[in-house]
């Protein structure tokens, strides 16, 4: 551990003020990362299998005229209706699972933790698992009652009961082993993915088809109705994460230094475990598992900006955004006019990433 | 003024201190002495907070028990033996940490430069834009001090004294930093705060301690001025070695105290 340390020291120096505050660079690298999320955000609205051009409805609206062209009233339905919800999504989801990382391995005092690989996910899964089976029929009373909301809060429930395991398995005393946390990650994952399985065998054929197509996780299936279902729980989790920044950051010098810092730690705990699991249980519930997001962005980060969360956890969202985008943009045109998962894209350039972290930990590849 | 009465700390069903009475009054340097495993650190634990206790302690009058977090540090400030890092931080932005709190008691305008301050103070002055991974045991030690420095800049705030625990700030320190580091302990002191400092090189603790506390096997053995303290019989029994305190070693066999360091 102590080599990969100083292997990212040597890549974080390059141009880090002598001065050792890195907060200047950090504002900077938000500013420009806004920019990048708004040409990602105008390149995916123009892109896709239609022609469809952005341009030609974004100029309709701003001139609010032409309306009554039926080619633009198509342009206009392709680009509303299923571009737009479709880029909302990405970005939330996208800033969800990066910021849902960048917290876990602040409060795991740990760069592996992810929401993929330490079975979150899969726990969110199954809690949305049950509802897509069992909703119309041994739930029924209670889908019937949450509405829209029924789908990502048994997600939540799910994320949130295999985050509280994983921790009180993985941690003692503050401290997190990172064998233990991946160990444990696996084992959960498995537990979840059996439960998920007897759930399967149990769903019909229309369920199936829904479930084959969740599991491998798209934003293909956006809707305004996911928006309004995930939305508001994805926002209020990630808008409870900057509160979490100073506390996050005394952690990395161990619980009880942060402790005599003044850093309420079980508060600390609990906002941050029902963050992630809120805001992972939502997004898994509208786009299914997409994984590596949160390792690869916030590793990309604090090589760039440091691992200070006050700018990591913004950071982490836009930068989340954007490789989400890009990585649909990438799953809607490689095999166009059909579409590929996205969490194949993500698994793809993430998998070899997250080995080659492993790789500098066990000081293999010298940087 | 801390007060603590009758502590008694159990990890498990193990008992590690027990019944041990202490106090560390504003300006005064206190050190706790002890062989290994006499209870030193987790005494120490169990009056920031940090480990559970049977008894009552008293910081400035409150009852630590009942205070929050942010409350006792703005008390205190604690400055362990050792601190692993889970992320590359540089020496500015750890020692920047110890302003989490707010209650440094600087002046406003010299809170963005303090970490430099605090820096120069432990004689680390240009180290701020290193990487803490990079430095040795020693220098890592004194980045921690200028950390727990900030937390408590001015050892009187708001009339209210503050205090210093310093779990072995001098053990992988050079002849040098000891001095320094003991030094700024000392002032620390003089200017109205106080400080727990857990030590085992008895010099340094004749030197420095206004009052020091013997432990031994998680009991208080003695406590007293450092006349009171370190005798022979005392110090034999506790530390298990026949010791005679103030005796030149034999003839010709060089020897190099701290109290030496500016004399003549």
């Amino acid at each position: 551990m102590p080599v990969a340390i100083i292997a990212d020291t040597v890549v974080a120096r390059r141009g880090t003020a002598p001065d050792g505050d890195r907060s200047r660079r950090a504002r900077v690298a938000i500013v420009a990362l806004v920019a990048l999320l708004v040409a990602t955000a105008l390149f995916s609205l123009a892109s896709g299998a239609s022609d469809a051009s952005a341009w030609a409805v974004v100029r309709g609206w701003l001139f609010a005229s032409s309306s009554a062209d039926p080619l633009s009233m198509r342009d206009s339905i392709i680009i509303y209706d299923i571009r737009l919800p479709r880029l909302i999504l990405g970005v939330i989801v996208g800033a969800a699972l990066a910021v849902s990382g960048t917290v876990l391995q602040g409060l795991f005092r740990n760069p592996l933790a992810d929401p993929g690989l330490v079975g979150v996910s899969a726990g969110a899964g199954l809690g949305a698992i049950v509802v897509i089976v069992l909703g119309a029929t041994l739930l029924g009373p209670v889908s019937g009652f949450l509405g829209i909301y029924t789908l990502p809060l048994a997600a939540f429930c799910g994320g949130l009961a295999s985050t509280l395991l994983l921790y009180g398995v993985a941690t003692r005393r503050g401290q997190t082993s990172i064998a233990t946390m991946l160990l444990a990650g696996i084992a959960l994952g498995a537990m979840a993915g059996a439960l998920s399985g007897i759930l399967v065998y149990m769903a019909d054929d229309r369920q199936l088809r829904d479930l084959t197509f969740w599991g491998l996780g798209s934003l293909a299936g956006a809707t305004w109705t996911k928006i309004a279902a995930a939305g508001p729980i994805i926002v209020i989790a990630l808008l409870a994460t900057p509160f979490l920044a100073r506390g996050l950051n005394a952690l990395a010098l161990g619980e009880a230094a942060a402790s005599h810092l003044g850093i309420p730690i079980q508060r600390l705990k609990y906002v941050a475990i029902i963050s992630v699991a809120a805001a992972v249980g939502a997004s898994v519930a509208v786009s299914g598992g997409i994984g590596f997001v949160g390792i690869v962005v916030p590793h990309l980060l604090r090589l760039l900006i440091g691992p200070d969360n006050r700018y990591l956890l913004p950071a982490s969202a836009l930068l989340g955004a954007c490789m989400l985008l890009l990585a649909d943009a990438v799953s809607r045109t490689i095999v166009a006019p059909a579409e590929l998962p996205i969490g194949i894209v993500t698994a793809i350039v993430g998998a070899p990433f997250f080995l080659w972290i492993l790789l500098r930990r066990r000081g293999v590849l010298d940087l | 003024m801390i007060e603590a009465r009758d502590i008694t700390v159990s990890i498990g069903r193990h008992q590690i201190i027990s019944g041990v009475d202490f106090d560390v009054q504003p300006g005064e340097l206190v050190a706790i002495v002890g062989p290994n495993g006499s209870g030193k650190t987790t005494f120490l634990k169990a009056l920031s907070g940090e480990l559970a206790y049977t008894g009552r302690i008293t910081m400035n009058g409150s009852d630590l028990s009942a205070m929050k977090p942010w409350q006792a540090a703005s008390h205190r400030a604690v400055l362990p033996q050792s601190t692993a890092l889970s992320f590359p931080f540089t020496v500015r932005e750890i020692v920047k940490l110890g302003l989490t709190g707010g209650r440094s008691g600087a002046l406003p305008g010299e809170t963005e430069r303090l970490p430099e301050r605090a820096l120069a103070r432990v004689d680390l002055e240009g180290f701020a834009g290193r990487f803490y991974q990079e430095l040795s045991g020693g220098e890592q030690q004194r980045v921690q001090l200028a950390r727990v420095l900030c937390q408590v800049w001015e050892p009187v705030l708001d009339r209210v004294p503050r205090f210093l625990f310093l779990d072995e700030p001098v053990s992988s320190l050079d002849i040098k930093h000891q001095l320094i580091i003991m030094n700024i302990a000392r002032e620390f002191a003089t200017r109205g705060g106080g400080v727990v400092a857990i030590l085992h090189d008895l010099n340094l603790t004749a030197m420095f301690a206004d009052r020091i506390f013997v432990m031994h096997g998680g009991r208080l053995a003695a406590s007293g001025s450092p006349e009171q303290v370190l005798r022979d019989e005392l110090m034999s029994e506790v530390f298990e070695c026949d010791l005679k305190v103030g005796a030149l070693p034999a003839k010709g066999a060089p020897f190099v105290l701290p109290q030496s360091a500016g004399l003549g």
